[in-house]
């Protein structure tokens, strides 16, 4: 049962061979971008890495960046192949590399496909990522004499002024936290000692926030302290106050970024998957239809072409079995070993 | 005696015309080099344009602009004239437009140096500008009630923290001048009565600045109000704290921006004309070359090519009494007692030849 039989009289295959030379090398400049994309995606998510946890969202760009590099290779031998269609002599040299071609090119290009669908799918993997990642950055603050520490007070603070956010989920997590460091804490002071006191675990907690976490846009001085006393300052009101300060969380503000770019880049990756896949649809016609011709004197008759010989079940099975021949080939040998032992005996 | 003579052959001629043609059409591209240049720099200022005093700095970008327009379409007929000019009968239909043709591009190449030199002298300007505009600024900080000047703290506050600078000199720029607004002063408090009273003009003053001169890279958090007072924070001496808040004023940090700015734009628009000559020299040659071989009658053989027939004092000499005798077409001449009926030959006229020549005898007709 043929898969998709198409009939290709000799001009109709002349204009398959020529149009399938200029996909394949506007399939080969999309796969460079592709690995563009690819390495701008692992760019931007290296430079925000001191808040993230883990690097399991390092998949997608590392997927893309090999779906890149393959479809260069796939696509430089689609060309060549097509070149040499239409000439009788150059092509029986082809056959034995097609099918194997054909193997490796189904998988990269499905490879792409999934690169799109983890870019939306990783979506949960990435949040809880930069809320374990955010938490950390935000207890360490105040620790810029700890070695391997020194610098998350300015990731934190850089990364709250780049994306006007402000804590984890919002403000209000920096009241959680002790982020002014022992060193300038006057220990002899009354008020120091009182605060100190009044916490279980004996931190220093202020209702007040860093001055990163500053609205320039407020019409006002920024009120970076006392932020939930309206009586600390004159015309305040700290329900009503939206300007003053970011009210944005720094991991919602950094989910939507990176899934922001990475939709862009799903979205060209589909369409360079499309090509791509119908560059090996076209490749495929051209060969099927050429294998009909070869041997005949006459090389301008009509031929058939096909997608797929058998139907798609027997197809996956005649390529899996090789494959899997040689996964358990050991297996049979040590089994035929076996028995002709007990034979002789 | 002609000025730098060079010999062509043929064959020299044509590849003289070819390369030519393919340089015409990179100075196309660096023409719109120029002009997306001049529109960079225009865009850079427009966007601190209230930071900036009223000076005219406007007409560096405008005339780069106009410059890299002008480049492009006289770069574009350069091309097509080079590339007629390989043909000799094609050469004839642009004879009579070469000479001025490259008469006018010597001029405006000159417009590009000028061009270039202007955005080395832009400096001095810029930088009164930036002071006068900055030390405005700063003063109306407060007015974010004020139409027109409401989104002054936000530009301010946003200038001090991409270029990492406070004040116009430095932060002590911010104690002199009251940045918090009436509105937000509570005046029935003792302390901010006892402050505004203690100033001549009834100002709040306080040694303090606001939250966007405070340094990213200080290891504590940003000491922003009493900052000369070394007692209301522990730990601190504000004459040894170097990391606390930005040390830079910003009317420095902005001009060496828009220095960098200017001096690689010069340095490219030199750049730039010293390609654009070189293309005019290689056109004047070719326009000589192939005048000469016209003269000669033969289009294959050798012809020489100059950059000034004469030597330079003669060419100056002829331009100039051919300037004078312009005008003397028209004139009256007082010889023939102010007839002006009587014909007076002008000398920029063409002669034909005398009028009574016979026609000639046809050998068939009789």
């Amino acid at each position: 049962m043929v898969v998709m039989k198409m009939k290709f009289p000799f001009e109709k295959r002349v204009k398959l061979a020529q149009g399938l030379w200029l996909l394949s090398w506007c399939t080969t400049v999309a796969g460079a971008m592709t690995f563009t994309l690819g390495c701008i995606l692992k760019t931007e998510l290296r430079r925000r890495g001191e808040v993230m946890d883990n690097t399991d969202i390092h998949i997608v760009p590392n997927t893309l960046m090999i779906v890149g590099l393959a479809s260069l290779g796939i696509n430089y031998f689609a060309g060549k192949i097509g070149q040499d269609a239409l000439d009788a002599g150059r092509f029986p040299r082809w056959k034995n590399f097609l099918k194997p071609y054909f193997a490796i090119s189904c998988f990269f290009t499905v490879l792409m496909l999934l690169a799109v669908i983890m870019s939306y799918a990783m979506k949960g993997s990435l949040e809880s990522s930069l809320k374990v990642g955010l938490r950390n950055g935000i207890r360490f603050y105040k620790d810029t004499d700890t070695p391997g520490r020194c610098f998350q007070k300015q990731n934190i603070d850089r990364l709250q002024m780049e994306f006007q956010c402000c804590g984890n989920n919002d403000f209000r997590d920096w009241f959680e936290v002790q982020w002014i460091s022992n060193r300038y804490l006057d220990f002899s002071s009354k008020e120091v000692k009182d605060r100190i006191k009044s916490n279980v675990d004996g931190r220093y907690l202020v209702d007040g926030v860093p001055f990163s976490c500053c609205n320039p846009s407020s019409p006002r001085p920024c009120i970076q302290y006392q932020l939930m006393n309206n009586s600390a300052h004159y015309n305040y009101d700290y329900e009503t106050e939206e300007l003053n300060i970011y009210i944005d969380g720094c991991r919602e503000a950094l989910l939507n970024y990176y899934m922001g770019l990475m939709n862009t880049i799903g979205a060209g990756v589909l369409s360079v998957f499309l090509l791509q896949g119908s560059v090996l649809v076209s490749l495929r016609f051209l060969q099927t239809s050429m294998e009909a011709v070869a041997g005949k004197e006459n090389t301008e008759i009509e031929t058939e072409g096909y997608l797929l010989e058998k139907g798609v079940k027997d197809t996956v099975m005649e390529y899996l079995d090789p494959v899997l021949k040689f996964l358990l080939l050991k297996n049979q040998v040590q089994q035929g070993a076996e028995t002709p032992g007990p034979a002789n005996a | 005696m002609a000025v730098l003579p060079v010999k062509f052959t043929k064959t020299k001629r044509d590849k003289l015309a070819q390369v030519l043609w393919i340089l015409n059409w990179i100075s196309v591209i660096t023409g719109a080099i120029l002009f997306s240049l001049g529109l960079f720099l225009k865009v850079e200022i427009n966007k601190r344009k209230e930071l900036m005093a009223e000076r005219d700095i406007q007409y560096v970008p405008n005339m780069l602009i106009a410059v890299g327009l002008i480049a492009c379409a006289i770069n574009f007929l350069g091309g097509k004239i080079c590339y007629d000019c390989v043909d000799t009968t094609k050469f004839l239909r642009w004879k009579l437009i070469m000479l001025p043709y490259i008469v006018c591009t010597f001029f405006f190449t000159f417009c590009i140096l000028v061009g270039a030199l202007m955005c080395y002298s832009m400096q001095g300007e810029m930088e009164e500008s930036l002071d006068i505009g900055l030390a405005e600024a700063l003063k109306f900080y407060k007015d974010t009630d004020t139409p027109g000047r409401c989104f002054l703290k936000t530009t301010v506050d946003m200038l001090q923290i991409e270029f990492h600078c406070c004040g116009n000199n430095g932060y002590k720029d911010w104690f002199q001048i009251q940045w918090i607004s009436n509105r937000y002063l509570d005046m029935s408090r003792k302390e901010v009565v006892d402050r505004l009273r203690s100033n001549v003009e009834g100002k709040y003053l306080q040694d303090g600045v606001p939250f966007s001169c405070c340094n990213v890279n200080s290891p504590r958090p940003c000491i922003q109000s009493q900052i000369s007072n070394n007692s209301a924070h522990y730990n601190y001496d504000h004459v040894t704290e170097q990391l606390n808040l930005w040390s830079r004023g910003c009317r420095q940090a902005l001009l060496e921006h828009y220095t960098y700015i200017m001096q690689s734009i010069g340095l490219t628009v030199l750049v730039i004309w010293v390609f654009e000559l070189s293309v005019l020299t290689g056109v004047r040659y070719l326009q000589t070359a192939l005048e000469n071989v016209l003269r000669q009658g033969d289009p294959d053989s050798e012809s020489d090519g100059w950059l000034l027939e004469n030597s330079f004092m003669e060419t100056a000499r002829t331009n100039l009494n051919i300037i004078k005798n312009l005008g003397k077409c028209n004139q009256v001449d007082m010889a023939n007692n102010g007839d002006p009926n009587i014909n007076v030959p002008c000398s920029s006229k063409a002669t034909y030849g005398p009028d009574n020549v016979p026609p000639q005898q046809q050998p068939g007709t009789s």
